[in-house]
């Protein structure tokens, strides 16, 4: 096993691991660190399968964005008061039959499907990175469309996201 | 490393999501589940997209999936915020009447 090898696996252990850990705590906080981790690990993953843009986007949108919004969140919707946050766990087996049996149907058809052995996935293994400048070109010639469509809808989300969150602020006239 | 490997560890993310979602009482932690679900399914999308080095496909898609996934975690957390603000929790069970 190279090193190369060891690290992937490194990585794939720090996702699943920190995954399975959301999955048993009952701390918000802590699962939001969690959330984290395997954000990170999923990085490294996509650095492995040749796509760096992603794995940096990911960093910077996962981690440095959506997980403070998480995080702002949770402080903002309960009252601290020296407590840890705690959620309710309930339906476990429920959520255990629908999960699990999900992974089985899911675990079956990967098996089955043997990917190795389709000629498209076999014939193309080299995994060097994809540069840049092709992405970029791709992003804005045969996917501007598409490009231009989702910096509209994230401008409007943010637009409505901060008219929904904030309140009515008054004006103050009686300054004396 | 296989490729089965790699889809087989985005099913298990997929499946925790999954799991998360349905077995979670509070808002936040529901959020939190599906943003495991939208991460194992870029995982596959990227992992695909390596066996087609010309056309990109994958992490373009991807790329609009992180997107899509930065737009829906801030407008959740504006209704959670809101909805907080006048029933006083954010428990997905109390939460049960539309006008108040």
């Amino acid at each position: 096993m190279d090193l190369s090898t060891f690290v992937f696996y490194f990585f794939a252990g720090i996702t699943l691991v920190s995954a399975l850990f959301i999955l048993f705590t009952r701390n918000i906080l802590y699962a939001a660190f969690a959330l984290m981790l395997t954000f990170l690990g999923v990085a490294g993953i996509f650095v492995f399968a040749g796509a760096e843009f992603i794995a940096i986007t990911q960093i910077l949108v996962y981690v440095g964005g959506i997980l403070v919004l998480i995080v702002f969140g949770v402080m903002l919707t309960n009252r601290l008061q020296g407590q840890k946050v705690l959620t309710p766990v309930y339906r476990k087996l429920m959520g255990l039959i629908v999960g699990g049996g999900l992974f089985l149907i899911l675990f079956k058809a990967i098996v089955e499907a043997n990917f190795g052995a389709i000629t498209w996935v076999s014939g193309n293994t080299q995994t060097e990175p994809t540069s840049l400048k092709k992405l970029g070109l791709t992003l804005m010639t045969d996917y501007v469309l598409a490009f231009e469509v989702i910096g509209i809808l994230l401008l409007i989300a943010l637009i409505g996201a901060i008219h929904m969150a904030g309140g009515k602020r008054k004006e103050v006239s009686d300054a004396s | 490393m296989p490729v089965e490997h790699l889809i087989i560890l985005g099913a298990i993310l997929f499946c925790v999501g999954l799991i998360v979602v349905v077995t979670r009482k509070n808002a936040i932690a529901v959020l939190i589940g599906i943003e495991l679900m939208l991460n194992a399914a870029n995982i596959n999308f990227v992992v695909f997209s390596q066996f087609d080095p010309e056309r990109l496909q994958g992490q373009v898609f991807s790329l609009f999936i992180i997107t899509v996934a930065a737009a829906e975690a801030a407008v959740a957390l504006a209704i959670i915020l809101k909805v907080y603000h006048y029933f006083k929790t954010a428990d997905l069970d109390k939460i049960n009447e539309l006008r108040g």
